[in-house]
C-alpha cells in the first residue's frame, strides 16, 4: 500500500453544521501515526487522520483488519492485553493521552467505552449500574444527586421511560437492547468527552439496533462518537465520516482511505474502498 | 440596522465558542493531570496493595525455597557417605541395622505398588462419577451427590488407615486366605476411595467449562448423548481430567497415613501387593519417631527419601498445572 489518503478537501465538505460550531460543543481527537502491537505481530500500521467534533465517525473494514485494535487503541484499553503496546500519538483537543505523565485510568474517565456484548454488571441493578463509574471516583454521592444523575444518564440512552419502574431489578434481567443503552447510560453517567462503540449492535436484533441507531444520532449533538462496525448499511445511516480499514500484508491493518460518508459511499477515491463498498471483498 | 447585527452575531457566537473551547481544554487537561494529593493517595494505596499481594506470594515461594534448601543439604551430606549408584541399584534397605544397605528401590517400588492400585481403583470411578455429575444426573440429583462424594475427601486419613487395617484386610482375607495382615492390596483400595473425589469434582469441573454451544453442535448433528460425551466431552475436556489424574497420582504418592498403618513397615522388595512392605513416607515416619541423634546417617536418610519424594510429586504437580493451564486457555 502506498501512502493512506486523507482527503485534505474534508473541511470543505462538513456536514450540516460548520466544524467551528461542534468544535464548541464536543473534544475532537487526532490520530497521529499510530501503529498496535501485540508481541512480534503488528495489528495497526501508521494510522493517522482526525476524530472530528460532535460527529459520528465510523471505522469499517472486513475482520481482521484492526478496527476493534483501533478502537481499544483510543482509550488505552489495548495495553492491557499481555504482550500489547502502543506506538505513536491519540491527541484529545491537543493533549496526547500516551503521554507517560498520564495515568491511563484518567484517559478512561474522558473516553467512554460501548462494548460489542452488553455487559452490564450482573451483581448489580439498574439504578447501581448506572452509578458504577461515578462511584469509583467519589465514595458517598448524596441520594438526591444520585437519582438525578441515574435519571440524566438513562434519559440521555433513552432508556429511562422503560425502566424507570425496576431501577431495582438486576441489569441482567433487561433485554438484549436494553441493556446494551443500559451500558450507554452508564457510560455517559461519567460525562466522558468521546463515546467508543465497539460493533455496539452486532448481538442486537433489528428493532433494538434501530433504537441504538436513533440514540447515536441523538447523541453525536452533544458528544464525539467513534463507531466500529461491519455492517456497512449502519455506517452509512449514522456515520458523518469514514474511515477505512483493510488488512494489508501479514494482516496488519492500514487505512486505506478516511473523508465524509457521503464521499465515501458515493464516490470513494480508491479502488479498494470501492470494492469493499460494493462487496467486491471482504 | 439588520444588515449591521449580522456581522455583529457572526462575531459573539466566535467568541462564545472560543471560551467553550478553552474551558473544555482546561477541563480535559485537569482531569488527565488530576489533583496531585488525589493521585498520590491513590498510587499509595495501589503500592500498599500491590506489595501486600507480592508478599504473600512471597511466602510461599519462600517456604518451598527453604524446604528445598534444607532437602538439599541434608541430601547432599547423605549422597557424600553414600555413594549414588549404590542407593539406586541396591535392593535392601536396611540403615536401621548393623549391615546396612541404602537401596531406595524397595521404598519406591511399594510406593509405586500402593499408588498404582488406588489410582486403578479411584481413575475409572472417578471419571464414571464425574461423568454421570456432569453429563447424565438430573441436576437436583447431582446437587445431593457431589456434597455426599465430596465427605469423602473430608475424612482424615488416619480414619482412612484404620477402616483398612481392621475392616478391608478382615473382608479381604475370607477370600484370598494367603493375604498378610499388613498388605498393600488393602492399603491400596482405600487409598483410591480417598483420592476419588478429587478425580471426580476436578473433572467434572473440566467437563462443565465444556461450553454447550459445543454439546449443541453435535447433539444437531444427529449424536446421542453417549456420542456426545464420548467424542465432544471427553475429548474436550482431556487436559483437565488429565490434570486431575496427575494431581490424584502426587496426592497418592505423598499419602502417608494409609500406608503406615494398613501396609506395614517392613522394607522388602517385592511386586506381589498380598505382602507387607513399607512405602517411602512410611520409612520417614518411622524414623522420625525413633530417636534418631541429629547429623548421624540414619538421620540423613529421611533427607534422601524425602527429596526423591519431593522430586517425584514436584514433577508430577508442575505436569499437572502445564496442563490444567492449557485447559484453561481454550474456552474463555
Amino acid at each position: 500500500m502506498s501512502e493512506p489518503l486523507v482527503s485534505v478537501t474534508v473541511r470543505q465538505r462538513e456536514p450540516a453544521q460548520r466544524l467551528a460550531e461542534r468544535e464548541a460543543v464536543a473534544a475532537s481527537m487526532t490520530v497521529e501515526r499510530l501503529s498496535a502491537f501485540y508481541g512480534k505481530f503488528q495489528a495497526l500500521a501508521d494510522l493517522t487522520f482526525p476524530i472530528h467534533p460532535a460527529a459520528v465517525t465510523a471505522v469499517i473494514g472486513p475482520s481482521g483488519c484492526g478496527k476493534s485494535t483501533f478502537i481499544r487503541c483510543l482509550n488505552r484499553l489495548h495495553e492491557l492485553t499481555p504482550g500489547a503496546r502502543v506506538s505513536g500519538r491519540v491527541l484529545l483537543d491537543g493533549v496526547d493521552i500516551y503521554d507517560p505523565a498520564i495515568d491511563p485510568a484518567r484517559v478512561r474517565q474522558l473516553i467512554g467505552m460501548v462494548f460489542q456484548k452488553p455487559n452490564p454488571f450482573p451483581h448489580l441493578s439498574v439504578y447501581d449500574n448506572v452509578l458504577a463509574g461515578i462511584r469509583l471516583h467519589r465514595s458517598r454521592i448524596p441520594k438526591p444527586q444520585a437519582d438525578e444523575i441515574v435519571e440524566r444518564s438513562l434519559r440521555a440512552a433513552v432508556l429511562w421511560d422503560e425502566v424507570k419502574d425496576k431501577l431495582g431489578a438486576p441489569g441482567s434481567s433487561l433485554s438484549g437492547g436494553q441493556q446494551q443503552r443500559l451500558c450507554i447510560a452508564r457510560a455517559l453517567a461519567i460525562e466522558p468527552e468521546v463515546l467508543l462503540m465497539d460493533e455496539p449492535t452486532s448481538a442486537l436484533d433489528p428493532i433494538a439496533t434501530y433504537h441504538i441507531e436513533e440514540l447515536i444520532a441523538e447523541l453525536k449533538q452533544r458528544y464525539t462518537i467513534v463507531i466500529v462496525t461491519h455492517n456497512m448499511q449502519q455506517a452509512a445511516r449514522v456515520a458523518d465520516y469514514v474511515a477505512f480499514f483493510l488488512g494489508g500484508e501479514e494482516r496488519t491493518g492500514r487505512l486505506i482511505e478516511f473523508d465524509t460518508a457521503e464521499q465515501i459511499f458515493t464516490n470513494p477515491k480508491r479502488r479498494e474502498t470501492e470494492e469493499y463498498i460494493t462487496g467486491k471483498i471482504g | 440596522m439588520a444588515m449591521d447585527s449580522a456581522p455583529e452575531a457572526a462575531y459573539t457566537s466566535t467568541t462564545a465558542h472560543l471560551a467553550a473551547v478553552a474551558e473544555r481544554q482546561e477541563r480535559i487537561r485537569r482531569t488527565l493531570e488530576g489533583g496531585l494529593a488525589q493521585d498520590r493517595r491513590r498510587r499509595v494505596r495501589e503500592g500498599v496493595i500491590t506489595s501486600s499481594l507480592f508478599l504473600a506470594a512471597a511466602i510461599s515461594v519462600l517456604t518451598t525455597a527453604g524446604i528445598i534448601y534444607t532437602l538439599g543439604i541434608e541430601t547432599f551430606h547423605f549422597f557424600q557417605r553414600v555413594s549414588i549408584v549404590d542407593f539406586l541399584t541396591d535392593t535392601q534397605w536396611t540403615p536401621l541395622f548393623t549391615e546396612k544397605h541404602f537401596g531406595i528401590a524397595p521404598l519406591a517400588v511399594a510406593t509405586l505398588l500402593v499408588s498404582s492400585i488406588a489410582m486403578l481403583v479411584s481413575l475409572p470411578l472417578g471419571l464414571l462419577a464425574a461423568i454421570g455429575l456432569a453429563e447424565y444426573l438430573p441436576l437436583r440429583l447431582a446437587r445431593v451427590i457431589k456434597p455426599i462424594l465430596e465427605i469423602l475427601a473430608g475424612v482424615p486419613t488416619v480414619v482412612y488407615g484404620y477402616f483398612a487395617l481392621l475392616f478391608v484386610t478382615p473382608l479381604l482375607q475370607r477370600f484370598i486366605p494367603n493375604l498378610q495382615v499388613f498388605n498393600a492390596l488393602s492399603a491400596g483400595l482405600v487409598m483410591g476411595i480417598m483420592i476419588l473425589p478429587l478425580v471426580a469434582s476436578l473433572s467434572q469441573d473440566a467437563m462443565l467449562a465444556v461450553p454447550q454451544s459445543l454439546r449443541e453442535a453435535a447433539y444437531a448433528l444427529g449424536a446421542t448423548k453417549l456420542e456426545v460425551v464420548w467424542r465432544v466431552i471427553l475429548p474436550a475436556s482431556l487436559s483437565g481430567i488429565v490434570a486431575s489424574f496427575i494431581l490424584a497420582v502426587s496426592r497418592a504418592v505423598g499419602e502417608t497415613m494409609i500406608v503406615v498403618i494398613a501396609m506395614g513397615n517392613t522394607p522388602r522388595l517385592s511386586f506381589n501387593p498380598l505382602e507387607q512392605m513399607q512405602a517411602m513416607t512410611a520409612y520417614i515416619v518411622q524414623v522420625s519417631l525413633g530417636d534418631t541423634p541429629h547429623g548421624t546417617l540414619e538421620y540423613q536418610t529421611i533427607f534422601a527419601v524425602g527429596a526423591t519424594l519431593f522430586l517425584i510429586t514436584m514433577v508430577l504437580n508442575l505436569l499437572s498445572f502445564r496442563l490444567l493451564r492449557r485447559f484453561r486457555e481454550i474456552y474463555q
